[in-house]
């Protein structure tokens, strides 16, 4: 698949020195959701900021459908939709009357009866000539999706579309993002909520510091980076682990009721068989058995923890 | 040019307009009104005539003008503030638009807004006092450019803001002194000679004057003159305007 939006060694270097962006390159395929997860002031919003013409790069370019975002700047936001972080709508204007503000802003001839399926996707269309303060703080993030969908964006950036929202609104958002990735429309979005990503992106990329520390599969990353552990727990409390079982690195948890055994699922062989055997050779006797796969905070954590050291 | 940017950016901002145009309506009537019962009746019976024109008529087309540049601009700095307050400008800024379709949308709604009012007191003078309009087409056109250059002039002011005090510090502390100054209520002939000639270095002398040739055929300067000043004005406006998109100062980060 051919890349919809390409990012080249974008630098955004603020007038008092600071560093936002430092040299992120990154490629994005059509139809694709990627999420960018990162710590508050990892550089996030300003990468978004910059494709989408709200700041301008240092140095670097950028291209969305082989336009690029300065000399081809009209093309190329054309073809942007953006949800930003912030609620900023004006709060006198009713509903529809901003969604077509921003439908002719982009240059798009009137269409009602898009404009009309958008909002009742979004269930706003019962809400359409309501004033903008009038609405819920939910309300009002669905009018913003509303707006930068207004003009048939084939990219669609979400700044934090769930930061803040009670977890209903954030399930309700994804199946939104789902939705829209079904219609065809490629998605990045960007969160410090690890659950997020992991439940609706098809790829990740971890940035800190203005770094794009890593782009992967969603799959791939948690296999590759994805230690699983075995926990036994024992009928009977133990003071240390048998000398019998030192070859394994196990470890004495939950006032010795219980035995934690760390492996790497994609090898070849996980000594979860013999493990087993000489547990029962060494006489001690299980009451369960539980599996846990660590989750994409755990990667994270340690990403951005290796990138400070 | 993207003209449904434009369109669309011109239509919103109308439509703040409409939403309180009993207001804007009612609110010029009531102080042309004024105006005339406080300078018309009650000095105007002490002066009588001014080069041969009544001084309820006289001052007109300066009531006129005060109200088109203070509308001018206080419709447009608060245009493009808003948005910039709340910051809806995010919109703008990652729209396919370039500087001059945003200037024409924004200014040019006020410049209408302007506009209406500037012809609703002339309507609400007309039932005042006996006017005659002797170069109507030089009327229209001054009354035009006023409310362009003025609105342009609103629309720098209302991105230099930073807070709403900035943003009626201009009007009130230069734009209102500037006009009442500039002979709106008075021919320039009627001042000491040493203020005839400070007045000279008021721009809004010129626009005045060349509006008032336009109802009476009288003027304190030449109507070369005024015509010059308001298209520089103009012209240094859009200067003003151009650069600061190309820099985006005070709009991009």
């Amino acid at each position: 698949m051919a890349a919809i939006l390409s990012v080249r060694d974008l630098v955004k270097r603020y007038d008092g020195g600071f560093e936002a962006l430092s040299g992120v390159t990154l490629d994005i395929e059509k139809g694709e959701i990627l999420a960018l997860l990162g710590p508050n002031g990892a550089g996030k919003t300003t990468l978004i900021s910059t494709i989408c013409g709200i700041t301008e790069g240092t140095s670097g370019s950028v291209t969305v459908g082989g336009h690029d975002i300065v000399n081809g700047y009209r093309d190329a936001r054309r073809m942007i939709g953006l949800v930003p972080q912030e609620i900023n709508l004006e709060p006198f204007e009713r509903v529809i009357n901003t969604v077509r503000f921003s439908r002719g802003l982009f240059g798009k001839p009137k269409n009602e009866a898009y404009l009309e399926k958008v909002l009742r996707e979004l269930s706003l269309w019962d809400k359409k000539d309501s004033r903008i303060m009038e609405l819920s703080g939910g309300m009002k993030r669905r009018v913003l999706i509303a707006k930068a969908l207004s003009h048939e964006p084939e990219v669609l950036f979400l700044d934090e579309p769930t930061a803040g929202v009670d977890v209903e609104l954030r399930k309700d958002m994804w199946k939104i993002v789902a939705g829209l990735k079904a219609s065809g429309t490629t998605i990045i979005l960007t969160t410090h909520y690890i659950e997020e990503a992991e439940a609706i992106a098809d790829r990740i990329g971890v940035i800190a510091k203005g770094k794009l520390l890593l782009v992967e599969e969603k799959q791939a990353l948690l296999t590759r980076m994805g230690q699983k552990q075995l926990q036994i727990d024992l009928t009977t409390a133990i003071e240390t682990v048998p000398d019998a079982l030192a070859v394994y690195n196990l470890e004495l948890v939950d006032a010795g009721r219980a035995l934690l055994y760390s492996y790497d699922r994609r090898g070849e062989r996980t000594g979860i068989t013999s493990l087993l055997a000489d547990l029962a050779s060494a006489g001690l006797t299980m009451r369960d058995l539980q599996t846990k796969q660590s989750s994409l905070e755990d990667i994270f954590v340690g990403l951005v923890a290796e990138d400070a050291a | 040019m993207n003209w449904q940017a434009v369109r669309s950016i011109y239509v919103s901002e109308m439509a703040r307009f409409f939403r309180t145009l009993m207001q804007s309506f009612i609110s010029p009537v009531i102080s042309t009104s004024l105006y005339f019962v406080v300078f018309g009746a009650a000095i105007g019976s002490r002066i009588d005539q001014v080069d041969g024109v009544s001084y309820g008529a006289f001052i007109v087309p300066g009531l006129i003008m005060l109200s088109v540049m203070t509308q001018a601009i206080s419709n447009a700095s608060f245009g493009i503030y808003f948005p910039k307050f709340i910051g809806a400008i995010y919109e703008l800024l990652s729209a396919p638009v370039n500087f001059l379709e945003i200037v024409i949308g924004y200014v040019g709604a006020a410049a209408t807004k302007a506009l209406f009012i500037g012809v609703v007191i002339l309507a609400t003078s007309a039932l005042f006092v006996d006017l005659q309009i002797q170069h109507p087409f030089a009327m229209i056109a001054f009354m035009l450019l006023t409310c362009v250059s003025f609105a342009l002039f609103g629309f720098i002011i209302g991105i230099w803001a930073q807070n709403f005090e900035q943003l009626q510090l201009i009007p009130l502390l230069i734009v209102t002194p500037l006009v009442f100054l500039g002979g709106s209520f008075y021919s320039i002939s009627m001042l000491p000679p040493i203020w005839q000639t400070i007045t000279l270095f008021n721009p809004v002398v010129y626009l005045i004057s060349g509006f008032r040739w336009a109802f009476f055929g009288m003027t304190d300067v030449p109507i070369g003159l005024s015509l010059l000043a308001i298209a520089s004005f103009t012209a240094l406006c859009l200067i003003v305007v151009w650069w600061i998109f190309k820099t985006g100062w005070r709009i991009r980060k």
